[in-house]
């Protein structure tokens, strides 16, 4: 695989595999193991399957955006499943839902690598041979050149070429002197070249694509992610049971998650009042005193969207907010059966949110155990109409109120099955229900109490505390895959960008005067090879250029470009 | 003024850019009605050349919005025959009216994008939705057009761009508009003005060279088909739009520098200042949302392309066509992923 072969017309000393890369043999010649082996592995690099292999990584990209991903998006990922029972046992069979681990697109891709290696070795080498070697000599006949001038001179051979070296060196040329081919001593030569790091940019580019790859597999082998929510006021310390969520690579060793700690101090958010963005939160930011290891002096941070703490390699990122109202339960001895904030996730842009309260060791007045669970919503700024129910009409917590049913009988937490803290289990729960048989809701705003019937208890809603939800993540490698994409830009411009060109220069004496002729090569389209012919010219004769060589306005050279 | 009549201000730049947009194209169309009249010369296979040797200073001023008082390129390169003179004068002066007008409607244009940035309170780049990124790139695709008009001799591609910059602006317009709102906090940051300048520049230019890419294999089809005498070697006779294109080697070279020009800057906004920017709001480099992967095949596919181009037999037509699907994936990806398939992307806004 290579960016762009350049033309190696006149390279003779420089030979390029060109059968390899423009005409893969078409069938198998025969079946010895051997000859088997070299024929699949000129066909792998060669540069038609090194594009047929890029087009299918583009198109084996795709499914990875139309169907959920289990590593990108799990919540809508097991949603996709749910309603599509039929095609998700084929879809799971596929990869479908994580493509990019699949075998098959790591099938495509490592094959590419492959391919690409097999390019860049032979032609490092070529190109190794090639920086060495002087800029070929003058052809036979120069006015077959796209840019060729002549002109007549009184000046001696030696001081035209002595000038044009020097010239040509001022333009950054490499410069070589050489008779001319096949022609007698009485015709002196020079040759100059320019641009050969375009094959090494090209190089360069390849190169450090392997050096992406390299840093993005040993991010995904030692890195993890993890996702937490923190109310505020409480604290986390970095070790796996305090994840909510967290996903590592193969080869990470929970042992190395760096010793840090924190608690979150508070959280700020500004939201718009006025206007027609009103409600939408301005800043937010939560204050973090953390220490990086148990016995490390505590600091303070804040963090805040786009300004992650950054702690011994590990990044904690303030992901999103929302609230935690505080919930007390009395049982029905009159004891705390449940207290403290619960985190309520929040389900639009005006914070109406979700939460559970489950209450696992209540007592009833009469002495028996009970378990009660409570399953509603959370409203900032309560606000009802007849014909929208209740909702909230703010983000902020101007006026918060939860607003939920209560539950009884066995919240399945002994069942030994994991579950989440937010959703109620109701296989074994049964609502509780008013003197009128209606299933009980209750409505609470701030500081406000109501009691549970049969002498259950009762549920008072304390105060709001907010909770941030944290990234906290690693990936070792990361900055050698930046850096590798960045070399590959540096190559790539110089690969595009970098013109290779070869100038030649030939002087003959003729009737007592000296002829010049001056002719120029470019290998790629687009540079002003005629100004830069022109412009040697000029500065080896102080005599404008007379109609022997004719002064060719046609743009760019004929040279094909990238040919 | 305050932010209100900027965004007023804005809405009505954008109007009248719309508008003098329109009469810039109708110039255009009636130069090459004109210039139909006017049988191209077989020795024009490449009208791009001749004039690129002349002083055109008019593209220059395009962005600072000066006055235009150069006479473009002569258009086709062609030498019209002897009777026909005054209508070679014609088409030429309908070329340089449009010329014109597209550099005021530009320059207009330039207007309603500053004022829509500084309609914003706190004033911000104008990149904060599909509607912002949509106005910031056609100008983009206008200006580079004009930049690049002296260089490429680019007249012939005045009725495209101009029809394009026109179509998207009503679509941009009456489709995506939404009023003037401040960054969220996830856009607030440096990288929201190097990732989406480098990706608007990128679009624009691979934008123009589609266009090319389109140009190209519609010429190709018709010099095929026998329209015109020597189609083996390009050349071209005949009296239409297609006739005055410049041969097949000049639309596949504009075509490829403006692709090769675009390639680089899509790579370091896709793949360098998108990853840093995600690092620091999410925490990840790359976590293949879907707008990340569709960023990706693009890059993929115009690797390709400049991978075909060196490879015999994939050159001109197939290089062309690999073109064209990769201004389709890059479309898709702006288009397709935030209405169809954009739920799970935190690329919600652009």
């Amino acid at each position: 695989m290579s960016l762009d072969r350049l033309d190696h017309r006149e390279d003779q000393d420089v030979p390029v595999q060109r059968n390899r890369q423009d005409r893969p043999a078409t069938a198998p010649p025969g079946l010895a193991p051997r000859e088997l082996g070299r024929w699949a592995w000129r066909q792998l690099t060669s540069m038609r399957i090194a594009l047929i292999l890029l087009f299918l990584l583009a198109l084996a990209a795709v499914p990875g955006s139309v169907i959920p991903q289990e590593t990108v998006d799990p919540n809508r990922a097991s949603q996709w499943q749910g309603q599509h029972p039929h095609l998700t046992p084929i879809y799971q069979k596929l990869g479908l839902f994580h493509v990019f681990s699949s075998a098959w697109f790591s099938a495509i891709y490592i094959l590419l690598m492959v391919s690409l290696v097999g390019c860049i070795l032979p032609r490092s080498a070529v190109y190794w041979r090639g920086l060495r070697a002087r800029p070929p000599r003058a052809p036979h006949r120069l006015e077959r050149l796209p840019e060729h001038r002549s002109f007549v001179t009184d000046e001696p051979p030696e001081a035209v070429l002595e000038r044009a070296r020097r010239l040509l060196r001022r333009r950054r040329f490499r410069v070589a002197t050489a008779p001319a081919a096949g022609e007698g001593s009485a015709v002196e030569s020079l040759a100059a070249e320019r641009g050969k790091l375009r094959e090494a940019g090209n190089l360069l580019f390849h190169v450090s694509v392997l050096l992406v790859l390299a840093g993005v597999a040993i991010g995904s082998l030692f890195g993890f992610k993890g996702g937490v929510i923190v109310v505020t006021g409480h604290g986390f310390s970095n070790s796996l049971s305090q994840y909510d969520d967290f996903t590592s690579g193969s080869l990470f060793n929970p042992e190395n998650l760096a010793p840090f700690s924190f608690k979150v101090t508070n959280f700020d958010v500004t939201f718009i009042r006025r206007g027609r963005e009103a409600g939408q939160a301005h800043k937010f930011s939560a204050g973090l005193d953390y220490q990086s290891s148990p016995t490390a002096p505590r600091k303070h941070a804040t963090i805040s969207v786009n300004h992650p703490l950054q702690l011994d390699g590990t990044d904690v990122y303030l992901i999103s907010h929302g609230y935690a109202p505080h919930i007390t339960v009395r049982d029905g001895q009159g004891h705390v059966a449940y207290a403290g904030p619960v985190v309520f996730l929040p389900e639009n842009a005006t914070f109406r949110s979700f939460g559970v309260v489950k209450v696992p060791d209540a007592v009833s007045s009469t002495g028996r155990p009970e378990q009660l669970g409570f399953e509603g919503e959370f409203y900032p700024t309560y606000a009802f109409t007849m014909r929208s129910g209740p909702f909230s009409a703010f983000p902020d917590a101007k006026n918060p109120a939860v607003s939920m049913l209560a539950y009884r009988g066995d919240l399945g937490l002994d069942s030994g099955q994991p579950q989440s803290v937010y959703t109620l289990d109701k296989q074994h729960l049964t609502p509780i229900r008013k003197a009128d048989g209606k299933p009980l809701r209750l409505d609470l705003m701030l500081g406000q109490s109501q009691k549970l019937p049969d002498g259950m208890g009762t549920v008072t809603f304390d105060g709001v505390s907010r909770f941030v939800k944290l990234q906290i993540s690693s990936s070792p490698a990361d900055w050698l895959a930046l850096l590798g994409m960045s070399l590959a830009l540096l190559g790539l411009l110089g690969s595009l960008f970098i013109r290779p060109r070869r100038m030649w220069v030939k002087v003959r004496r003729e009737g007592g005067r000296t002829l010049v002729e001056v002719a120029g090569l470019d290998r790629t389209a687009g540079g002003d090879l005629a100004g830069e012919v022109d412009g040697l010219v000029g500065g080896l004769s102080d005599r404008p250029v007379d109609g022997h060589g004719s002064r060719r306005s046609d743009g760019p050279s004929t040279a094909e470009e990238n040919s | 003024m305050s932010h209100e009549q900027f965004e007023v201000l804005s809405n009505q730049a954008v109007a009248a850019c719309a508008v003098v947009y329109f009469l810039a194209l109708l110039a255009h169309l009636a130069q090459w009605a004109v210039e139909r009249k006017v049988p191209v010369t077989a020795s024009t296979g490449e009208p791009a050349r001749e004039p690129a040797r002349e002083p055109a200073r008019a593209a220059v001023g395009a962005v600072a919005g000066s006055a235009v008082r150069e006479d473009p390129p002569v258009t086709t390169g062609a030498a019209p025959a002897a009777p026909y003179d005054h209508t070679g004068d014609r088409a030429d002066r309908f070329g340089r009216i449009g010329l014109a007008l597209t550099v005021v409607a530009a320059a207009i244009h330039l207007v309603a994008v500053v004022s829509r940035g500084l309609a914003a309170d706190p004033a911000r780049v104008p990149w904060g939705n599909m509607y912002e990124f949509t106005l910031t790139g056609t100008l983009v695709v206008a200006a580079g057009y004009l930049l690049l008009y002296r260089k490429f001799s680019l007249s012939w591609l005045a009725p495209i761009v101009t029809g394009f910059v026109l179509v998207t602006l009503m679509a941009d317009v009456l489709l995506l508009y939404s009023p003037v709102t401040p960054l969220r906090d996830a856009l607030q940051s440096p990288w929201l003005v190097i990732h989406v300048v480098a990706a608007i520049i990128a679009t624009g230019a691979f934008t123009i060279g589609g266009m090319a890419s389109v140009l190209y294999l519609v010429k190709e089809r018709w010099l095929a088909r026998g329209h015109a005498t020597g189609h083996a070697t390009g050349l071209a006779t005949g009296r239409g739009y297609l006739a005055r294109l410049p041969g097949l080697e000049a639309l596949d070279r504009v075509a490829y520098r403006t692709q090769a020009f675009a390639f680089p800057v899509w790579t370091f906004a896709a793949l360098i200042a998108g990853p840093i920017w995600a690092k620091h709001a999410w925490g990840t480099y790359w976590s293949w949302d879907p707008k990340e992967v569709w960023a990706f095949i693009t890059w993929v596919v115009y690797a390709a392309y400049l991978h075909a181009r060196a490879t015999a037999g994939w050159k001109g037509r197939a290089a062309a066509i690999i073109a064209l699907i990769g201004l389709a994936t890059l479309w898709f990806n702006f288009i397709g992923i935030n209405f169809f398939f954009g739920q799970g992307s935190m690329h919600s806004y652009a």
